[in-house]
């Protein structure tokens, strides 16, 4: 995963998937994620509660790309 | 977070690129047609082993994901298996184009054990008839050794690229079946007029009809791969797969055989070149150059500016237009309305550029004497 102005971008080497991290929010959550318990702690943690179906969102778009995934 | 918006920040330039492409070397054992880097003899200038792989961790500190290695033909280059190992060992993932001539039983063993590695196989028809007669006798039947070889040696999925000429854009259903046939990918790319495909281009691009059966065809497939050639179709409709942007020093870049780094692989010329690896690394190259950084400038949709397609096409590739001799400002030449067509007759006097560095093997003239 890379920094980039408008947030990150992610490679899969395995899949060979390049993933578009659209907000700095999103990478600060993701960088976060191996410090909780699970996603709702993470986004609670890091995010106004108010936007936290908006990141689940983002974040099970990252699963299915398989950048993240379940413990 | 809307996907024009990422679009945008794309065409301002990456802080590293996505991936660039490398071409090791000029030597090549063929003489296609329409080779892009106009390839045959090597340079003496070459860049030496030590300073290939100083490069190759740059790249690797950069957090440039892959690398797309070609040439020439790459693995000419003793130090070639070298180099790509280097590149993994560092999580640089490789795509690497061949023609296949030097992928023996041993050679693809080799290959099926690397990790982060992609093969692309070039091939110009599905016949060796079509092929040969772009990148000359005896050609096919060695790719299709390389891929039987590969297949074989349990590669897995390589690739099979093609770039579309107005031959090879009638045989797409067989080039599907060829690749179902090896369980490998299809890629297609565009011809360009770029280094000896200027001499060709004319006869062989596609033409408007066989772009729109193109485009269609790709749009009922996406899993075919283009490394996002067509997107001057996507003035058609829907857009096709990819980040439909020229990424020319924006997100993309080409690094030559003697380390000069050009906007993108398709623009070889001295117009294009921003600098020197040997010059202070490519790191300074990339968010340096004054070349690049125009690049990053918002653009103007110049002749297109009244055509409401723009937002789809974006005017369509630069190298294309400027082989051609056609300004930045005027429609790709092969633009879906035709209006790339209308805007070549237009000119009074077309001066071409001529590619800049010329590698084609110089053919010896036969002296006969009676």
């Amino acid at each position: 995963m890379r920094d980039e102005a408008f947030g990150a971008l992610a490679y899969h080497h395995g899949n060979r998937r390049l993933v578009f991290l659209k907000s700095r929010e999103l990478v600060i959550l993701v960088r976060s994620l191996d410090a909780y318990e699970n996603v709702d702690e993470a986004i609670a943690s890091t995010l106004p509660q108010a936007l936290r179906d908006q990141y689940v969102k983002a974040l099970s778009s990252l699963a299915s790309s398989e950048i993240i995934h379940e413990r | 977070m809307s996907a024009d918006s990422l679009r945008d920040r794309f065409e301002r330039g990456l802080s590293s690129p996505i991936c660039l492409t490398w071409e090791l070397t000029y030597a090549c054992n063929l003489a296609c047609t329409h080779c892009l880097s106009s390839s045959g003899r090597r340079d003496p200038r070459e860049l030496s082993t030590s300073e290939a792989k100083s490069l190759i961790d740059e790249i690797a500190a950069m957090q440039i994901f892959y690398i797309n290695i070609g040439g020439g033909e790459p693995m000419i280059r003793r130090d070639f298996f070298e180099l790509i190992e280097h590149a993994v060992a560092q999580r640089v993932g490789v795509k690497f184009s061949t023609n296949g001539t030097r992928i023996d039983e041993a050679a693809a063993r080799r290959l099926a054990g690397i990790d982060y590695l992609d093969a692309q196989i070039s091939i110009d028809g599905v016949d060796a008839a079509t092929s040969d007669r772009v990148r000359g006798a005896g050609s096919y039947d060695q790719a299709r050794r390389a891929m039987d070889n590969l297949k074989a040696a349990d590669f897995g999925p390589f690739k099979i690229s093609v770039v579309m000429t107005r031959e090879s854009v009638e045989q797409l259903d067989r080039f599907e079946e060829l690749a179902a046939h090896y369980g490998a990918e299809l890629r297609l790319t565009r011809l360009r007029p770029s280094g000896r495909g200027a001499d060709v281009w004319e006869a062989l691009h596609p033409t408007l009809a066989q772009n729109r059966s193109l485009y269609q065809w790709l749009l009922e497939r996406p899993n075919v791969l283009t490394g996002d050639s067509f997107f001057h179709l996507s003035a058609l409709g829907s857009p096709l797969e990819g980040l439909n942007l020229c990424g020319a020093g924006r997100v993309v870049c080409l690094i030559d055989p003697v380390g000069e780094v050009y906007a993108c692989p398709f623009v070889i010329h001295e117009e294009f070149r921003a600098g020197n690896v040997r010059d202070g690394g490519f790191g300074s190259v990339w968010t340096t150059s004054e070349l690049f950084g125009s690049l990053r400038e918002p653009g103007s949709p110049g002749a297109c500016s009244s055509c409401g397609s723009y937002d789809a096409c974006r005017g369509g590739c630069m190298a294309a237009k400027f082989f051609t001799g056609l300004e930045m400002g005027d429609p790709d030449p092969e633009c879906v309305f035709g209006h790339g067509e209308a805007a070549l007759a237009a000119k009074k006097v077309s001066i071409r550029p001529t590619p800049s560095p010329d590698h084609s093997r110089r053919i010896p003239v036969a002296v006969r004497s009676r």
